[in-house]
């Protein structure tokens, strides 16, 4: 049962199973573990970015292409439906509506994008995404009329995933289950799901291809597989689980613009999460989403209390001052990159 | 000879090629080489280094786009289609230069060939490790090439005569028609030469397989084809009986008459 759920794809090291484990039963009980506003936020991007990071792994790890236009695709999926609840009222239709929009074109651009441009050198390819990204991003921006430009659009969601909506008069374990911890919920079976289906492709004979392809495309091709399709085929289906991240992203923040979706910097939180996931192992995402974004919300925490701790002792105090954070977060990847080129995951699987 | 003939056409050949040509720049590295290939028998392709016959090799299979001429796979023309569908069509190919996939292990490179001959490529949705029939397919093909203990090994930690082995267990799965060896006992041991001579020799006594055998080993040559054609400086320049050809004053100058690697 459970090999099947993992499609025969199990951990094979210990350590990365308990990590897992952890992970999971973590962001399972989120909202009664660990209240408070950030800790349920931290959760819910937790959840996001394991699909989105996985999908660009699929992308990268799995099929070998660099792309920056994977940051798009979440975006489209965040304004489809973004857009369509702030023009139609928060209802479900909208969702769907909005859903289908950005799936549609979400595929349809990276079929397209695909079929002209994967028959280019990989240096190539990623410079042609890293420009479509961009025009999509300054269009996004622009045509504030519709998009709400750089301030984005906030909108309302159905009644059941209001804040002020209560799904039971009592509260539960303490407590309330209001339309956030819902839409948590949705936000976190939708992740498991969209994830699971990933591994489930990966591990298909499909899946294969893709690894093949990554190894050697010549020979792959040689052995009488069209690599331009099987690709762009990638292509979409990374491109659809982005759109689909994008979504559960708009839903969660009720709010949509290019700061949280379409940012470079986004591209390049992703490209290190996979990174230090380890690429080309799905799991790999979770535990490089999890530690990466657990590292951005509580790093600067962490050193507050540990500035306060060395107070008297000269340098220290200043070296770990809440606002060097992104220094070391930066010295953190350096560390990470170095001792573990293939990603945790791979180290630790080489372990096992 | 009227311009559709092909010298020494059987009744079908299985493959035959017609003026096959490819420039790089002023330089002509296969010229208008016609000849066609019958089932069932085993053609030797020498020549000296330089000669053009890898690159004669990489035009029918599809990894070169000729320059000029046709490549004909059971009398349809195939020249514009690539390297897949030439594939999926009933060419196999072993490479010179091992061609495999590095980091995937011997049993999974053998399995993509498997694959590719069972057409579920495509398939995104089953598990790749629930295809017994494709697994056991995959592990035949291992112990044909004695290749079966090293199974689970990632293929970039093979010897080479090993990747040798492995490169020829994948043609073997793909279950071609046209067999095409380049090399393939080349910088091997004296031990696992017969390893793959074996192979070559119980495919040709099946009787109804076509194969293209380039070959610099000229005992080997001699004991294994039925016919040998000569190629020098990207040209056909004999064709026939392994002794006659051997024996052609020609030969004893274009080939034999250099030194290897001259």
């Amino acid at each position: 049962m459970l090999r099947t759920l993992l499609s025969d794809d199990l951990p094979k090291s210990r350590v990365l199973s308990v990590l897992l484990l952890v992970v999971f039963v973590g962001l399972a009980v989120a909202p009664f573990a660990f209240p408070g506003a950030q800790a349920i936020n931290t959760a819910a991007r937790i959840c996001v970015f394991i699909v989105l990071v996985a999908s660009y792994d699929l992308l990268l790890g799995y099929t070998g292409i660099v792309s920056f236009a994977h940051t798009m695709f979440y975006g489209i999926g965040a304004y489809g439906v973004g857009l369509s609840l702030f023009a139609l009222g928060g209802g479900w239709g909208a969702i769907g509506l909005g859903l289908l929009v950005a799936l549609v074109v979400g595929v349809a651009l990276a079929f397209a994008i695909g079929l002209f441009s994967l028959r280019v050198r990989a240096i190539f390819y990623a410079m042609i995404t890293l420009a479509v990204a961009s025009a999509f991003a300054i269009l996004a921006s622009q045509l504030s009329e519709i998009t709400g430009g750089e301030d984005g659009r906030s909108f309302r969601v159905p009644e059941i995933l209001r804040p002020g909506f209560r799904l039971f008069a009592e509260p539960v374990l303490g407590l309330d289950i209001s339309g956030r911890v819902v839409t948590y919920y949705l936000v976190f079976l939708a992740a498991l799901a969209l994830f699971l289906m990933m591994l489930r492709v990966v591990n298909s004979p499909f899946g294969r291809v893709l690894q093949a392809i990554r190894e050697n495309d010549f020979r792959a091709e040689a052995l009488g597989y069209r690599t331009v399709y099987y690709r762009t085929a990638a292509n979409c289906l990374a491109a659809a689980v982005a759109v689909l991240a994008g979504c559960l992203n708009a839903l969660w923040l009720r709010y949509t613009g290019p700061a949280v979706t379409l940012s470079l910097e986004i591209m390049l939180d992703i490209l290190l999460m996979v990174v230090i996931g380890g690429m080309g192992t799905l799991y790999g995402a979770v535990i490089g989403a999890t530690l990466f974004i657990l590292a951005q919300n509580y790093l600067q925490k962490l050193m507050g209390a540990a500035s306060a701790a060395t107070k008297g002792i000269p340098l220290l105090p200043q070296l770990l001052h809440p606002d060097r954070w992104l220094l070391w977060l930066g010295v953190l990847f350096v560390l990470s990159v170095y001792f573990f080129p293939t990603g945790i995951v791979g180290r630790l699987r080489r372990k096992a | 000879m009227g311009a559709g003939d092909v010298p020494q056409a059987d009744q079908h050949p299985v493959l035959a090629t017609r003026d096959l040509t490819i420039r790089f720049g002023g330089h002509v590295a296969v010229n208008a080489v016609s000849c066609a290939f019958a089932a069932g028998t085993l053609t030797a392709i020498v020549g000296p280094n330089g000669a053009g016959k890898t690159t004669y090799f990489n035009l029918i299979s599809g990894q070169l786009k000729a320059s000029a001429g046709q490549v004909f796979l059971y009398g349809d023309d195939v020249t514009a289609k690539p390297a897949a569908e030439r594939t999926k069509r009933g060419m196999g190919r072993a490479f010179q230069l091992t061609n495999l996939f590095p980091n995937l292990t011997v049993h999974e490179n053998v399995r993509l060939a498997v694959q590719s001959r069972a057409r579920v490529g495509a398939d995104l949705w089953s598990l790749w490790s629930r295809h017994r029939d494709l697994i056991e397919k995959a592990d035949h093909y291992l112990a044909e090439v004695a290749l079966h203990d090293r199974r689970d090994a990632v293929a970039a930690s093979l010897s080479h005569g090993d990747k040798r082995k492995l490169e020829v267990g994948i043609m073997m799965a793909l279950e071609p028609e046209v067999f095409m060896f380049d090399e393939p006992t080349a910088g091997m041991s004296v031990d696992e030469v017969p390893v793959i001579l074996d192979l070559v020799q119980r495919l040709k006594a099946r009787g109804d397989k076509t194969i293209l055998l380039v070959e610099h080993k000229m005992d080997v040559v001699r004991s294994l084809a039925d016919r040998i054609i000569v190629l020098h400086n990207g040209t056909l320049v004999a064709d026939g009986d392994p002794a006659e050809v051997i024996a052609s004053p020609i030969v004893q100058e274009a080939y034999l008459g250099v030194p290897a690697n001259g």
